[in-house]
């Protein structure tokens, strides 16, 4: 494998060459492809969206696919990670009308979540959904799924009403109100949902890479391995604050969605 | 090298491309419908039986332990039952014994008075026989005597005071044949 396969960054410059920092950038989130299937060329972020897939499955198939009443460990730890997302997301926003929408709630949250977790994994170290085109494909799922309810449950004039036109408000204020709820709702709102798990694991991903470029880049001299030692410090609290924005990202994702589920399905005024 | 593969395809990090937002969908999809036809109905039916076999346990505990306080009243209401009857037994005892010795107090002064009362009337029937037998004795007794006293009056005083001591000395010796056999 070559660095361009899996690295983000020159690895043979250093601090007093003559080459400058090799300061993370866009090129950073693109790579070489690692193998090739038939002419479809998979590289390094479309293994771990495939590896996060075959994770997931595999670590739900051990634990629900012959569920015990008694359950050992294994099983205990899925359903604690299950019961969250059904009773901290589904049940929160919605109730017991949740309880249809529990599976995409479920495997949004785990998708997003392990998907993230690349960015701090060894020899990964690469947050896929950092790629806009995967924030994106998850985030068109879910509006498919919001126009869909919105629609089905009010039919079509009751839907845009439902989309466009919040109620109890003063008469006037639908003046200039309704076009803005009917973009927000319509297009910020897939946007927002995409950008917003994107840029924060794009930045996470830059942040973690200056400290890590930086660490590489000055070590070797005896000035140099301060700089060195305070990059790795930085480093370490910066993978231990990203493995709290990964969950919380996935956590916000998941909870946006079935807040757009629960307005869909709400009866309009 | 990074440098020039990114001159070479100028894409640009907002922009997604169509193939990864497939492979995106792709394996959402697979994720999907792994735990909406599979796992979670599986897991689900797990849960439900987990929940009814405690709420089952907590019910099956409940039952016995009302039975089991049912069962204590029970015993405590047999118990203080059985207290009041031997209580009552113990009481109705005393009273029948009571009764019981004054009947047999009564019964013996019964006797006592008929045995004595008995004794009595055999005394009084004795005498009675007695003073007959006597009355009927001296009667003839006396004409006996009268009858011997005229007919030896002639005769001499010896031989009259003989007749006297002789008649006595019968009369003693009658006396004490009727005394042997009213003893006998």
């Amino acid at each position: 494998m070559s660095n361009d396969q899996v690295l983000a960054f020159e690895t043979d410059c250093h601090l007093f060459k003559d080459c400058g920092f090799p300061a993370p950038s866009e090129w950073s989130f693109i790579f070489e492809p690692l193998f090739t299937i038939g002419s479809f060329e998979v590289n390094k972020p479309m293994a771990l969206v495939f590896l996060s897939t075959v994770i997931i499955c595999g670590f739900f198939w051990a634990a629900f696919a012959r569920p015990k009443v008694v359950p050992g460990k294994f099983q205990l730890v899925a359903e604690v990670l299950y019961d969250f997302v059904r009773r901290g997301v589904a049940r929160e926003t919605m109730g017991k009308k949740g309880e249809p929408y529990v599976p995409l709630l479920v495997s949004l949250f785990f998708f997003v979540w392990i998907m993230n977790i690349w960015a701090i994994i060894p020899f990964a170290q690469f947050p896929a959904t950092s790629i806009i085109a995967y924030p994106a494909a998850l985030a068109l799922i879910v509006w498919c799924t919001y126009m869909y309810l919105t629609f089905r449950t009010n039919g079509l004039v009751g839907g845009i009403r439902n989309l466009c036109v919040p109620s109890g408000l003063p008469k006037g204020i639908y003046v200039i109100l309704t076009p803005i709820e009917f973009i927000s709702a319509v297009f910020i709102r897939p946007l927002t949902l995409t950008v917003r798990l994107f840029a924060n694991m794009f930045a996470g991903h830059l942040l973690l890479l200056v400290f890590i470029i930086g660490t590489w880049y000055t070590l070797g001299t005896v000035v140099g391995t301060f700089y060195s030692a305070t990059s790795l410090i930085m480093t370490l609290l910066l993978t231990v604050f990203e493995m709290f924005i990964q969950a919380l990202q996935a956590y916000v994702f998941t909870v946006l969605t079935a807040s757009y589920i629960s307005q869909a399905l709400e009866e309009a005024h | 090298m990074l440098m020039q593969l990114a001159a070479e395809e100028p894409q640009s990090p907002v922009v997604p491309v169509v193939p990864e937002i497939v492979i995106g969908l792709i394996c959402f999809g697979v994720i999907f419908f792994v735990f909406y036809k599979k796992l979670l109905p599986s897991i689900n039916k797990a849960l439900d039986e987990r929940r009814e076999a405690i709420e089952g346990g907590m019910e099956k505990a409940e039952a016995t332990q009302a039975e089991a306080r049912q069962t204590l009243e029970s015993y405590r209401e047999q118990l203080s039952e059985a207290r009041h009857e031997a209580a009552r037994l113990r009481q109705e005892a005393k009273e029948q014994g009571a009764a019981l010795i004054a009947e047999m107090r009564e019964e013996g002064q019964r006797q006592r008075e008929e045995i004595i009362s008995a004794g009595h009337a055999q005394i009084e029937a004795d005498r009675k026989q007695a003073a007959e037998l006597l009355r009927q004795d001296v009667g003839k007794l006396a004409v006996e005597l009268a009858g011997r006293l005229v007919g030896e009056s002639l005769e001499d005083h010896a031989r009259q005071s003989r007749t006297i001591d002789r008649f006595l000395d019968e009369l003693e010796a009658k006396a004490e044949t009727a005394g042997t056999e009213a003893a006998r």
